[in-house]
């Protein structure tokens, strides 16, 4: 998992040669894709540009989706150190999303019951609720690998594809509107339960506070505690790290719960701050992004919030191209991808040149 | 269930599970290579779509360069398998240079080009939704079709499935009784004994993984020409998954990962016929529930209770079951070469 | 075939492995090489066997000039390698190994290969099945198939490795007489071993490598002094262990069973006294792994009870062993030992017992990782990680991560792959810790350092300790015989 690790030594300067360099590589790459989907590589750019940062509004959706990746990716920096593909993340957004829209519901057709200063409790109970659902989806996968043996990318998926199953039941059966199961997903919660936003705008302060508060959490996890320094220590050498007295399936444990936690804790904020109810495919593949986020990051918690503010930028942006240049929105993941590949390959590059070694 | 819906059934089965089963083999000889080629879902994704996006585009072109030749429908779907492998081997080729050049962590590799090829079967698949297209043609057998009952499950097929027949028996016999089959089990049990005796081992992993991902390709033009006819977004999405499963299921042996992605083919034509029992389930969740329960049964065949149950027995009956149900991983999997 | 080396220079970074060797070995010969680790024997052997290629110099096969590219490319020319671990392929068949790398043929023709095998295993009376697998065989067997498939494939020039660590007495006598015979046949056959009593007993000549230079040759009668002058430069002092008063019983097991993944001991009584050094004697794999680890707590007990200290430790977790003042130290010393990637100070930092505060101190933790670089003198820096330490240095850093008043301490192979300055250095650090009353157990396929260092000396045998010895008794041939499964 460390392959980015050899550069957690390096400079500030080297890391900016070091990113500027693929970035430049992958803007060749991603203008050639467009010039063959006949689109005009450079108004396609500026189009993503003004379509995340041009008005109030685009701003306050690229924060949503900044606040999402920030806490998921946070999350994945811990499960990584242990050296845990939690490719499982999606699941557990979904499972947080899940229990958090569960205990909403339990207020919805008692609204009047909610009294001044209830409501933030409740959304409160619906945030913890949140958490716990990813916690226990996050420990069912770590209960898989550690004690059976099952290769995490598959407990993972497995439990990605119940999650998801779950969603859809929900919303086509148990909890489907009275009109009758949609695609748009549960009924709305009552507007009290939803998260307080800036006038007229989607982003929460109270999201973004969380956000933060989360990311500083584990840089300083990581960095200081013994906690931090004994994932290290199993994420690259389990055997060694019981040897010399970690326990490490309850470390390994740890990992999973607390990145289940920043996962439903994603999914709560989805459900209370963005959509105020279940749909299908909540996550929004905010998992998966968090894991390409965490590549690039060189699993280092500082790079977290700049990477993940190019990446909600680039998938507010692309919407717009939907709209505007009939171009399809999936390029936002596109350029993603194609980034963290050139910043991969980059690296390796440089490496296998300089004959030094890969891990 | 009358005999007739019962052939039927199997028949479609068998049809149905050919791209998993190309896909699976492809990944079984990346694997065995000693490459985890983890991009096999969007290296689905994204044939299925070249696949299919090809053979449209010729088919348009079609009555002019065959001249209206009876041919022009094979060549416009072969040529669209064809792109469909290409893209296949290309991806595994950037697997294979991250991973076994430049020595980047494989499963980091992998992962990036599934979200990039997911992506990008949308967005240059955008103009090819939803539109009926060409698809590999019904290729009843002569004489072999009459056969009751085995006749019109085995022998009434297309040539895709014919196809998926012919790899599981060439690839077992590869395995077993060739020496490239004999050698490339060896690059992925332990390169080092391997360069030993003569294998190159770095062109052989770019060889076989550049094969593997090529039969993906095959795999995900099979199901856009064969079995879900046409592109949709995400057209196929979570069988790649779960034919990187079922290569671990089936133990990295051929015989035993087709038999796995027929079990999967089975799990899907159960779903279908529950849908049915049980009118108080809402409907959209019968086509998800294979996904979940093939990873159970992995699962429970990957664990370590089966392993330690094994153990106990003598060493006579321990050495045919392990034989039998042995799935160690090539133990240089995901490992890189290093020949001193 | 005729073999000359001429001139053979190879550098690997600062370090001369091989100074110029000019060496020439007869059709028909057995050559012993001797030296000590690091002398340089390995690196010439793999020049010759095709893996490294000379800076300078050249190789001459039966008078002409050769270029060996790939060991592969080297057994086309008739040398074949055997090493010490066999590079074989655990998860096949005995006959699937015997084919891989049978060149030019697509189809296996696995009935021919299959006479041919069994021509050859009767040939030399080996016992191999071809439907085996070879998790099954012990490296002696591994070692037979190997010699037989490098016959099939033409080799007329043998090199062995190290042949004879890990093999029973009764296999060396056999692979002895399958050399023998081999020469008898006019092929060529290349011993490379450390241990002189092989040596001596096989070889029509011996050439002695040191510091990367052949320093020597010598024929028939050997005399061992004669020997051992040329491999050291002088002849060796050995420190004199002092004697220690035994103290209270620190280990007690009784009726002890420790299963491991291929093997279960069983039955074992035992009790080791505060200051008292126990070594293990055996094939690797034949228990004593499951004892060190059995009685450190990593490998859970089966069977009957034990104690550390006076303290029943039989249903124990490894933190309780460890708060009991238990540690265990692997061979492996980068695999099971310490964390790659990871500082001297960071380890400092895990490997500290018993409660810890959740923030780490790193300034007191880089105190303590200098003071132990000081006290056992480290060729390194707290903030070094520890990969880039070297096999000593590692060791040393593993031992200064050993918390004090230690009751117990279970070692494999403790100087392993060290230079003979650093195996004195650690061993006098051990003594150190008797003295203070631990317990030390420990295993090793050196029969000498066994019997050196040891009190007593149990010997290990397919699961089983087949004898106790005291170490002041026993002789090298005892013990010698008893590994290899003869009963006194």
């Amino acid at each position: 998992m460390s392959s980015l690790a050899a550069t957690e030594r390096q400079g500030w300067v080297g890391r900016v040669l070091l990113v500027l360099g693929p970035v430049l590589l992958a803007l060749v790459i991603t203008s050639g894709i467009l010039v063959l989907a006949g689109a005009n590589p450079q108004a396609t750019l500026l189009k993503l540009l003004a379509g995340s940062f041009g008005t109030a509004v685009k701003r306050a959706d690229v924060a949503v989706v900044w606040v999402s990746l920030v806490i998921c990716t946070a999350g994945l920096l811990v499960s990584f150190t242990a050296g845990q593909w939690n490719i499982g993340m999606e699941g557990q957004i979904v499972m947080g999303a899940i229990v958090a829209t569960w205990v909403g519901r339990q207020f919805v057709d008692i609204s009047g019951v909610l009294e001044r200063g209830a409501p933030l409790l409740v959304i409160a109970a619906m945030v913890a609720g949140g958490i716990c659902g990813g916690v226990v989806w996050a420990t069912a996968a770590g209960a898989l690998k550690v004690l059976g043996k099952v290769h995490e990318i598959f407990a993972g998926l497995g439990l990605n594809f119940v999650a998801s199953a779950a969603s859809i039941y929900l919303i086509f059966g148990t909890w489907k509107q009275k009109s009758g199961g949609t695609l748009s997903g549960t009924v709305l919660l009552d507007e009290q339960l939803w998260l307080p936003t800036l006038q007229g705008l989607r982003a929460s302060p109270y999201s973004l506070g969380l956000a933060v508060v989360v990311v500083a959490a584990v840089y300083f996890a990581l960095r200081g505690t013994l906690w931090g320094l004994q994932l290290k220590a199993v994420g690259r050498n389990l055997r060694a790290a019981r040897t010399l007295g970690v326990a490490t399936h309850r470390v390994l444990f740890s990992a999973y719960a607390v990145c289940g936690a920043c996962a439903g804790l994603a999914g709560a904020v989805l459900v209370v701050g963005v959509h105020h109810r279940l749909i299908p495919g909540i996550s929004s593949g905010h998992g998966f992004m968090g894991i390409l986020i965490a590549l690039l990051s060189g699993f280092q918690a500082l790079y977290i919030a700049p990477i993940a503010l190019f990446f909600a930028a680039l998938s507010i942006g692309s919407i717009a191209l939907q709209l505007d240049l009939k171009l399809d929105s999936s390029l936002a993941g596109v350029v993603q991808g194609v980034m963290v590949l050139c910043v991969l390959l980059v690296q390796g590059v440089r490496q296998w040149r300089s004959g030094g070694s890969g891990t | 269930m009358s005999e007739v819906v019962l052939i039927a059934t199997l028949a479609s089965i068998l049809a149905d599970s050919a791209p998993i089963i190309f896909a699976a083999l492809g990944e079984t000889l990346n694997e065995r290579a000693g490459v985890v080629n983890l991009s096999v879902e969007g290296t689905m994704m994204l044939s299925a779509m070249i696949g299919f996006a090809a053979a449209f585009v010729l088919d348009g072109y079609g009555p002019m360069l065959f001249m209206g030749t009876d041919l022009a429908p094979y060549i416009t779907v072969a040529a669209g398998f064809a792109a469909a492998m290409l893209a296949g081997a290309l991806i595994a080729l950037v697997v294979a240079f991250g991973s076994i050049t430049l020595r980047r962590d494989q499963v980091a590799v992998g992962f990036i080009m599934t979200l990039l090829a997911i992506d990008l079967s949308s967005f240059a698949g955008v103009n090819f939704v939803r539109k009926p297209g060409p698809s590999v043609g019904h290729l009843p057998i002569p004489a072999l079709a009459d056969i009751p009952v085995v006749g019109p499950i085995l022998f009434s097929q297309d040539a895709v499935t014919y196809l998926s027949f012919l790899l599981i028996i060439g690839m077992a016999v590869f395995f077993a009784r060739t020496q490239p089959g004999l050698r490339l089990r060896g690059i992925g049990e332990r390169p080092q004994a391997a360069f030993a005796r003569g294998t190159n081992v770095v062109l052989m992993r770019y060889l076989y993984t550049a094969l593997g991902g090529a039969l993906i390709g095959f795999g995900g033009a099979a199901f856009s020409l064969h079995v879900k006819l046409g592109w949709s977004h995400r057209h196929t999405a979570g069988f790649g998954w779960v034919a990187l499963a079922i290569v671990i299921f089936g133990g990295w042996d051929p015989l035993k990962v087709a038999l796995g992605a027929y079990f999967f083919g089975a799990l899907r034509a159960a779903a279908t016929t529950l849908q049915a029992l049980l009118p108080a389930v809402p409907v959209q969740v019968f086509p998800l529930l294979p996904f979940p329960l093939m990873i159970l049964t992995l699962v429970i065949f990957n664990s370590d209770g089966l392993v330690r149950a094994l153990s106990l027995l003598p060493l006579g009956p321990r050495r045919f079951l392990f034989g039998l149900l042995r799935s160690n991983p090539p133990a240089a999997l995901g490992t890189h070469f290093r020949q001193e | 075939m005729k073999i000359e080396l001429r001139e053979i220079h190879k550098r690997f970074g600062a370090v001369h492995a091989n100074a110029g060797i000019n060496l020439s070995v007869g059709t028909g010969t057995i050559l012993g090489i001797l030296g000590e680790n690091g002398a340089g024997k390995s690196t010439l052997m793999k020049i010759l066997s095709g893996y490294f290629h000379p800076d300078s110099g050249g190789i001459l096969l039966d008078g002409a000039a050769v270029r060996l590219r790939t060991p592969a490319d080297a057994l086309r020319h008739g040398v074949g390698m055997l090493h010490q671990d066999p590079l074989d392929f655990p998860p096949m068949r005995v006959l699937d190994n015997f084919l891989l790398g049978r060149e030019h043929q697509f189809w296996q023709r696995r009935s021919a290969a299959r006479a041919d095998f069994d021509a050859l295993c009767s040939e030399f009376e080996f016992r191999l099945d071809p439907d085996g697998f070879m998790f099954d065989l012990t490296v002696g067997e591994r070692q037979q198939l190997e010699i037989a498939r490098l016959l099939w494939l033409g080799a007329r020039v043998l090199i062995l490795d190290e042949p004879t660590t890990g093999i029973s007495a009764n296999q060396k006598v056999k692979l002895f007489a399958t050399l023998r015979k081999l020469a008898a046949q006019n092929k060529t056959v290349i011993f490379v071993s450390h241990k002189l009593e092989d040596v001596e007993g096989l070889c029509g000549r011996v050439a002695v490598l040191r510091r990367g230079a052949l320093v020597g040759e010598a024929q028939p009668p050997y005399t061992t002094a004669g020997l051992v002058q040329m491999m050291f430069g002088q002849a060796l002092a050995v420190g004199v262990r002092p004697a220690a008063p035994l103290g209270a019983p620190q280990l007690e097991l009784r009726g002890a069973e420790f299963a491991g993944e291929h093997i279960v001991l069983r039955n074992v009584d035992l009790t080791v006294a505060a200051g008292e050094v126990v070594g293990l004697a055996g094939l690797e794999g034949s228990g004593q792994q499951q004892l060190l680890k059995g009685v450190a707590g990593l490998v859970a007990l089966g069977k009957g009870s034990l104690k550390i200290g006076g303290r029943d430790l039989s249903q124990a977790s490894y933190k309780e062993f460890l708060a009991a003042g238990t540690a265990f130290m692997a061979a492996d010393r980068l695999e099971e030992g310490m964390i790659a990637g990871l500082t001297i100070e960071e380890h400092m930092v895990l490997a500290r017992r018993g409660k810890q505060p959740a923030i780490v101190d790193w300034a007191v933790a880089r105190t303590a990782a200098q003071a132990g670089i000081a006290e056992f003198n480290i060729k390194g820096a707290p903030a070094s990680v520890v990969e880039g330490l070297s096999g000593g240095n590692q060791q040393r850093a593993l031992l200064a991560l050993l918390p004090p008043a230690l009751k117990l301490l279970a070692m494999e192979h403790p100087t392993r792959g060290l230079d003979v300055e650093s195996a004195i250095y650690i061993w006098s650090k051990l003594l150190m810790r008797r003295a203070e009353g631990t317990a030390i157990l420990f295993a090793t396929a050196d029969l000498e350092e066994l019997l050196r260092y040891s009190d007593r000396v149990l010997v290990f045998f397919a699961g089983e300790i087949m004898a106790v010895l005291r170490a002041a008794d026993a002789t090298v041939e005892q013990l010698g015989a008893l590994i290899g499964g003869k009963q006194k």
